[in-house]
């Protein structure tokens, strides 16, 4: 019985190849539909893992475990941010003696200057920090050295250039050693930064200079504030119990009183990373479910050229009821045709969203993630599709009387 | 040479509709034909001929009244039933050919055959066979686009006879076809008939055609007018 079945299947299958190459061109058309749903699906969904992807790395380049405190409410409707007073630099003593389980704690403050090398200048930032802005915000030295204790004490004035700011004031040759000016002080270059290139918010993240905090409020803003302090927990930390830690240390040393409002904030970067990476996530999804309207369109198409071509091969099921084809033999045969045009419009579909996903990632510059679960997914149901939708016509196919099939001009 | 009764019908009547529109195609049709008789079938349009020849079809049952085809009461099989019936002990020839367009010859005549589920070799080699008993070594894959009214008849006939059936239902099978053609289309069948014992049953207009039948059946208006040789 399921070796009959099997034979059965196989003379349909013989039987949709014949006329699938009977008619090329009708053909093809039935399948297009599927190709564009298919591809449209791979292409979204996989374009959008790679910018997921892409705004993971991005921002876990800023640096692990970390977070930020800065004064004022946060961003938001009727958040007063002016008002707040400044963080200080025994803020960042204080969070480093009473919360446990730290790496880093950099209070920083930054300004744009200036930056002027013999007659070349570039305006950019100069942010004023201690070493540990290199551990909490994960940079590397390319060359030079970090700041000596002494010269954080004193104020001394030196720099370590970003990437970018080195090219642009350098160009090839070595920076160690000179001095450049920002603004009205002269500062000696002691150590270069390795590139982290642009951000996936589209700045570029190479394009500052770095010195000691204290010679940064002394000589260049000119006030003792401190507009960020970045604390990196050490590995297996909880950044959750860090961040409550924090708040609890400053509602104490900003004196705020139980119901009152906060006049700093705390943010986990993590919270960036699976906020963005939620929002990307969304925008794949609905972007993936618009391609699949397009998929089911596709589908619809094959089922109106099916039915079409039920009415316009009405004399040929004719001839092959009266030869001695069975109900089921003309219903499965043309299940198969519409399952192997389908499928046959979900591979090249596939293809074809594999290569358009392949050059839209070069061009917007994110990596090519490719799923197979989605591939697969997409295949499975291009191939549902034409058997869902190839249902209907073959029934009507197979329902004809063979006597008016058989007249029907 | 004429064997036991092929094919019984008695009493049979066929009616379209109901009630007051109904028609009443046939009204009564008694008639046997035995293994290896050559019948045709002659009768003006409406008189009940074609109606008959889809009963003896298989691809019509009657309102009334029993056909009986090799001792089975058709009238009382199945769709599927009479399908088998069909793909097993009937050939059709008919006046256009019907013929699977874009399809080579061979294909065409192996039709049948896929759908007994025949393996493919021993497939290919019947309807070759068949193709040369009607003289078309050679054209195996041409189309029917291909081919003459005259090539494609004797392709459908070679896609009738190649599952060796019991009888051959021809339907006008030179109504397309000039007179050299018809007579070449007509001295095969005969050669069917007389050489392997093929039993057939032939629509025809034409007097001169049916003239190569040892019987021939008048119908008019739904009833057997005559019936003779």
């Amino acid at each position: 019985m399921t070796r009959a079945y099997a034979s059965m299947l196989a003379n349909a299958l013989l039987l949709a190849l014949r006329e699938i190459r009977r008619n090329v061109m009708r053909s093809a058309l039935t399948t297009l539909g599927i190709v564009i749903g298919v591809a449209a699906v791979i292409t979204m969904v996989t374009i959008g893992n790679g910018a997921t992807a892409q705004v993971t790395a991005d921002i876990s380049a800023l640096g692990t475990n970390l977070l930020q405190l800065r004064p004022g409410q946060g961003f938001g409707p009727g958040r007063a941010r002016a008002s707040a007073p400044p963080l200080e630099l025994k803020d960042a003593e204080a969070i480093r003696a009473d919360v446990a389980g730290l790496a880093a704690v950099a209070p920083s403050a930054n300004k744009a200057v200036q930056a002027i090398y013999g007659n070349t200048n570039w305006s950019t930032q100069v942010a004023g920090a201690t070493n540990d802005f290199l551990i909490a915000r994960n940079w590397q030295l390319d060359m030079g050295r970090q700041f000596t204790g002494g010269e954080v004490k004193a104020g001394k004035a030196v720099c370590i250039l970003g990437s970018t700011v080195r090219r642009e004031l350098f160009g090839g040759a070595d920076p160690l050693g000179n001095y450049i000016r920002l603004g009205k002080l002269s500062c000696e270059v002691t150590g270069v930064l390795a590139s982290k290139g642009q951000s996936g918010f589209g700045n570029d993240q190479d394009d500052f200079v770095l010195m000691p905090l204290r010679a940064f409020q002394r000589r260049v803003a000119g006030n003792t504030n401190v507009s960020v302090i970045y604390v990196s927990a050490q590995d297996g930390v909880s950044t959750t119990k860090v961040q409550t830690d924090i708040e609890r240390l400053m509602r104490e040393r900003r004196r705020i009183g139980p119901g009152e409002d906060d006049n700093f904030f705390v943010r986990d970067m993590r919270e960036i990373v699976s906020t963005l990476t939620g929002t990307t996530r969304i925008l794949t999804a609905l972007l993936g479910a618009v391609a699949a309207v397009s998929l089911l369109v596709g589908g619809i198409g094959i089922m109106n050229i099916m039915l079409v071509s039920v009415t316009e091969r009405t004399r040929e099921i004719g001839i092959r009821l009266a030869i001695g084809a069975l109900e089921r033999e003309v219903l499965t045969q043309f299940l198969v045709e519409a399952a192997v045009l389908s499928s046959f419009g979900g591979v090249v579909g596939i293809v074809l969203g594999i290569a358009a996903a392949a050059g839209g990632a070069s061009l917007l510059s994110v990596p090519l993630v490719l799923d197979p679960s989605i591939v697969v997914l997409a295949f499975t149901f291009s191939a549902a599709v034409g058997v869902v939708f190839g249902y209907f016509p073959a029934r009507q196919a197979a329902r004809l009387d063979p006597i008016e099939a058989l007249r029907h001009e | 040479m004429t064997g036991g009764a092929l094919i019984g019908l008695s009493g049979v009547t066929k009616v379209y509709g109901a009630g007051a529109v109904a028609v009443w195609a046939l009204r009564g049709i008694d008639l046997a034909i035995g293994r290896g008789e050559f019948v045709a079938v002659m009768g003006p349009s409406g008189s009940g001929k074609s109606t008959c020849m889809n009963i003896l079809g298989c691809l019509d049952t009657p309102t009334g009244g029993a056909y009986r085809f090799a001792g089975v009461d058709v009238g009382e099989l199945s769709r599927d039933q009479r399908a088998r019936l069909r793909r097993g002990a009937i050939g059709f020839v008919f006046q256009g050919f019907n013929l699977l367009g874009r399809t080579s010859a061979l294909e065409n005549v192996e039709l049948p055959l896929i759908y007994r589920g025949m393996a493919a070799h021993e497939r290919h080699a019947r309807a070759r066979t068949a193709l040369a008993q009607v003289g078309l070594t050679g054209w195996e894959h041409h189309t029917p686009a291909e081919l003459s009214g005259g090539q494609q008849q004797r392709v459908a006939i070679a896609r009738a006879i190649v599952t060796e059936p019991a009888m051959l239902l021809a339907d006008e099978p030179t109504g397309n076809l000039d007179t050299a053609r018809s007579r070449e289309i007509m001295d095969l069948l005969t050669g069917f008939n007389r050489e392997h014992g093929l039993t057939i049953v032939m629509v025809t207009h034409e007097s001169d055609i049916a003239a190569h039948a040892r019987r021939v059946i008048h119908f008019l208006d739904g009833r057997v007018e005559a019936d003779g040789p």
